[in-house]
């Protein structure tokens, strides 16, 4: 664990009270109260709609709060912003975008090299070893529209990784890729879990949430439940947060 | 041959096609960005917007100088930008209707403002009207001062700016959670499109500069997929659109400079599209063509 | 006020309501900036027509330039079907290489012609007057007058005819293909209707001026109404207003006539954009002011249900807290308090203790059901 500066005991890693969010009126989030344990892989799932997007988003301060606050690392999330990382959704961008996968990856090093400075070796190396971990050095050079979707999603991870955060926030990693690719983010997350990072990972498929994490946040605009996952992702739970329609995917998970 | 000679010892042609080849190099380069961004139709609104501005700034000023009338250009620009980004943000009207009002309606008030300064007694014809079609003949050795001066500050600013630039392009929200102010980074890279915009219109026009901003763009994508490639290459492109284009028109009677720049530019995109490697058209189907060949092979052996 | 300007006055309007009313279905299925691109090529078509036939009045000028206009939505859609270049950039490249061509053509051949750059730019409204149609020595009118007044009667008629076909295939193209419609054909006769609109109102006003005549109108209709029919009607009705005013600035002022009545397009657009009875701005201002308080106090209500009998409910549910938890002003805070309690909502415990009401805690359940499952 890493040393906490004020002694006591450590910091939520992330802390959300009170939040509300509202797209043209329209809340899409009421009055969500939810923290995030250090060290700790948490999933936050809910059916379609229920603002799980939207909870990450305003914690990275990507929309405007209409109410309540967010807290990260006990600081101001303005004062934090090079604690977190950030793994947008696939198809948030243009994979057409000329640009090569590492130089896509070294974007995530721009947080903190500061203006007019371009990136050198020290940031290509990490670059690399990022690659390394989810297993994509080989397309270093690779143009990006020549990925297939988990390739993506695996160079997505890898920016994130150079960011050398202490917070990971990934927006549905797993949605429509290979097995490989699963397989390869899943060993990611728990290296970063093993060095003591904390992960939230916005997660759709509820038959892996009890073999992939450790906390579960079930949401549906606001919050259902949250908990270690053997208490809070229960049937009862499930049925709060989907209504009628619980999938039965977890029946056979 | 002919040509070349009257390109290196002909004053006036040498200016024009300076000027011409400049103005391509900085709204090639630019350009790349609004392409990418999607934002081709933005620069089509922020010419048309520039016209009032132009017309405005004569009849404050009294004066037809260059630097004066670009700056009204780029005035008027910005505001029809912000103009879009007003209505988009604060009404149901999609941005391609927000960019369609602004373009015709400031080109219309545009040209109530200029037909009655044309009207007025007092200021005799002022040479706006230039403005509509270019005019590249009237450039002046200081005007192609002007476009390669402003150019290159503008050229400056965007590889000082490079990689905020490209992020912006990319993945803006990305860019926010790092922490980096990518409203302010947006504004920068839109100011630099409205300068190199306004740079063409004494050459181009406010009608086709739209044009000059996108086709050379256009072009450089197909040949490679690095960004800074084809921000050098579109630049290229463009200033040889301006050169050929200049040229072109100079061999002929009447042969208008504006349109027949665009049309080498189109021409540009035209080639690119079929014969680059890798993206051009022939090289796909080339490539299909292999690929089933491929097949039909693999099927034959036993 | 004499016979001349009755006539452009009433061709202006004319041309405007001609051309607002497909632009509402632009404006509605996003194709706005097409009318823009096909505004510019048909020149090309006008002058080839004019090289090949050499007669400016001849119908097959309005032929050519209407095909040009179909071509131009043709080759913008194999541009982007190449999937080497965004539509808008499509956009971008065909038109001005069209419009190019043309007015290379024009200084080549028909330098000295009627057919001039102004022309292009300004439209001739001023002069259509002059151009009668005569039927056997009688005097019927101006020309341009009839041949936009064929063109209106047109728009109504395939705006009538196929308004079924046209509203399904802007509002849900998926379900217009499984009926049976082929939404090619009603794109591309949509198409043909908005090029044939255009070339005609390129005579009047010019090929810039066309666009605000077909988009201004229809979006500031918009603002005004949910209604299909309601929007078609206004759009008509707005267009004809600002033609007309456009016409009497341009008199006072000496100027463009065209320029002046797109300008008076944009005026009803700006009008409409800043006080629309629901979605104008000074509107939005006063719902959003009064909405504040009303969110407010749901907001309170949920957020005391949320905690109510919880472990926190003594901290959550101070007044204090309010403004420190919910980012409300101590002020903002007293305010929704004062209001709630009035309602109904929330009673006050001692000095600052807030407890639900039954009438607020079905508030508060009615509220975050309302909050909507779908983004």
């Amino acid at each position: 664990m890493r040393p906490d500066p004020d002694g006591g005991a450590p910091p939520l890693a992330i802390e959300v009270n009170d939040l509300t969010v509202a797209y043209r009126e329209q809340p899409v989030l009421w009055d969500v109260d939810v923290s995030f344990r250090q060290g700790a892989l948490t999933a936050i799932v809910g059916p379609n709609g229920a603002g799980k997007t939207t909870l990450i988003r305003a914690i990275l301060g990507l929309v405007p709060l209409a109410a309540g606050m967010v807290r990260i690392l006990g600081r101001a999330p303005e004062d934090a912003r090079t604690e977190v990382a950030y793994v947008p959704q696939r198809g948030s961008v243009d994979w057409d975008f000329p640009t090569s996968v590492l130089d896509l990856v070294l974007m995530g090093t721009y947080g903190r090299l500061g203006w007019f400075r371009r990136p050198g070796a020290a940031e290509r190396d990490r670059a690399g070893e990022a690659l390394e971990k989810v297993g994509m050095e080989a397309f270093a050079e690779r143009q990006i529209s020549q990925l297939s979707g988990g390739q993506q999603q695996r160079v997505f991870l890898a920016r994130a990784l150079v960011q050398d955060a202490r917070i990971y926030l990934m927006d549905e990693p797993f949605q429509g890729v290979d097995a490989r690719t699963e397989t390869a983010i899943v060993e990611v997350l728990r290296e970063l879990r093993a060095r003591g990072n904390t992960v939230i990972v916005v997660h759709h498929a509820l038959q892996t949430v009890a073999e992939y994490f450790d906390e579960v946040v079930l949401l549906n605009v606001r919050r259902i439940a949250s908990g270690p996952v053997e208490e809070a992702f229960t049937d009862e739970n499930l049925r709060l947060a989907y209504g009628g329609r619980v999938p039965f995917l977890r029946s056979a998970g | 041959m002919e040509l070349l000679h009257a390109l290196f010892f002909d004053y006036t042609l040498r200016t024009v096609a300076l000027g011409a080849g400049a103005l391509g190099a900085v709204a090639g380069a630019l350009g790349s960005f609004a392409v990418l961004r999607r934002q081709s139709l933005l620069g089509d609104a922020i010419s048309h917007a520039a016209l009032p501005g132009i017309v405005l700034a004569f009849m404050l000023t009294g004066s037809r100088a260059t630097p004066v009338l670009v700056l009204g250009a780029a005035l008027a620009g910005w505001v029809g930008t912000l103009f879009v980004l007003a209505i988009v943000r604060r009404s149901r009207i999609p941005e391609d209707a927000a960019l369609g009002i602004v373009l015709s309606v400031f080109f219309g008030l545009g040209l109530v403002l200029l037909t009655f300064v044309q009207r007025s007694p007092t200021a005799a014809q002022a040479g706006l009207e230039t403005f509509l079609f270019g005019q590249a003949a009237t450039l002046l050795e200081q005007d192609v001062l002007l476009i390669a001066g402003v150019g290159s500050i503008a050229l400056v600013a965007l590889a000082l700016g490079w990689k905020e630039f490209k992020l912006l392009s990319f993945d803006p929200d990305f860019g926010r959670s790092m922490g980096l102010p990518m409203t302010r980074i947006d504004v920068a890279l839109t100011t630099l499109l409205v300068v190199a915009i306004v740079l063409g219109l004494q050459t181009v026009g406010v009608v086709l500069m739209s044009a000059m901003v996108v086709a050379p763009a256009a072009a450089a994508r197909q040949w490679t997929d690095s960004l800074g490639l084809m921000v050098v290459l579109a630049g290229a492109l463009g200033a040889g659109a301006g050169v050929a284009g200049t040229l072109v028109s100079s061999m002929g009677r009447g042969i208008p400079t504006g349109p027949t720049i665009v049309l080498a530019a189109s021409i540009f995109v035209g080639v690119s599209l079929l014969v680059a490697p890798g993206r051009g058209l022939v090289a796909g189907r080339l490539r299909l063509r292999r690929v089933r060949q491929q097949v039909r092979e693999g099927e034959s052996e036993p | 006020m004499n016979g001349v300007h009755l006539e452009i006055q009433l061709l202006a309007a004319v041309v405007a309501v001609a051309c607002a009313l497909p632009g509402v279905f632009l404006v509605l299925r996003r194709m706005a900036l097409m009318s823009d691109a096909i505004s510019h090529s048909i020149l090309l078509g006008i002058v080839l027509g004019f090289f090949w036939v050499g007669d400016l009045g001849h119908p097959l000028l309005i032929l050519a330039a209407t095909a040009t206009g179909v071509l131009t939505v043709a080759l913008v859609e194999l541009l982007h079907g190449t999937r080497r270049v965004k539509e808008d950039a499509a956009i971008a490249l065909v038109f001005p290489a069209l419009f190019s061509i043309a007015v290379i053509l024009i200084a080549q051949r028909a330098g000295g012609v009627h057919l001039d750059v102004d022309a292009v730019l300004l439209g001739e409204i001023a002069f259509a007057p002059f151009r009668r149609f005569e039927w056997n020595g009688l005097d019927l009118g101006p020309r341009s007058l009839w041949v936009m007044g064929g063109i209106l009667a047109l728009n109504l008629l395939a705006i009538g005819l196929f308004y079924k076909e046209l509203k399904l295939s802007t509002f849900d193209a998926g379900l217009a293909a499984s009926l049976g419609f082929s939404p090619v054909l009603v794109h591309y006769g949509f198409m043909t209707l908005v090029s044939v609109t255009a070339v005609g109102a390129f005579d009047a006003v010019g090929s810039i001026l066309v666009v605000a005549l077909m988009i201004a109108p229809p979006a500031a209709a918009w603002l005004l109404t949910d209604r299909l029919p309601v929007m078609l009607a206004l759009s008509g009705l707005i267009a004809a207003v600002s033609a007309i005013a456009g016409f009497h600035v341009a008199i006072a002022f000496d100027a463009s006539i065209a320029g002046s009545m797109a300008g008076m397009t944009g005026v009803a657009f700006v009008g409409a954009f800043a006080l629309a009875p629901e979605r104008g701005l000074v509107a939005q201002w006063q719902r959003r002011a009064r909405q504040r308080v009303e969110f407010a106090g749901l907001m309170l209500s949920i957020h005391l249900l949320n905690h109510e009998g919880g472990a926190r409910a003594e901290v959550e549910n101070r007044v204090e807290h309010l403004s420190e938890h919910l980012r409300w002003s101590p002020d903002f805070a007293r305010r929704v308090v004062r209001r709630a309690e009035r309602d109904g909502l929330v009673v006050r415990e001692g000095r600052d203790r807030l407890l639900l009401t039954p009438l607020g805690r079905e508030a508060a359940r009615h509220g975050m059901v309302q909050a909507p499952p779908a983004r």
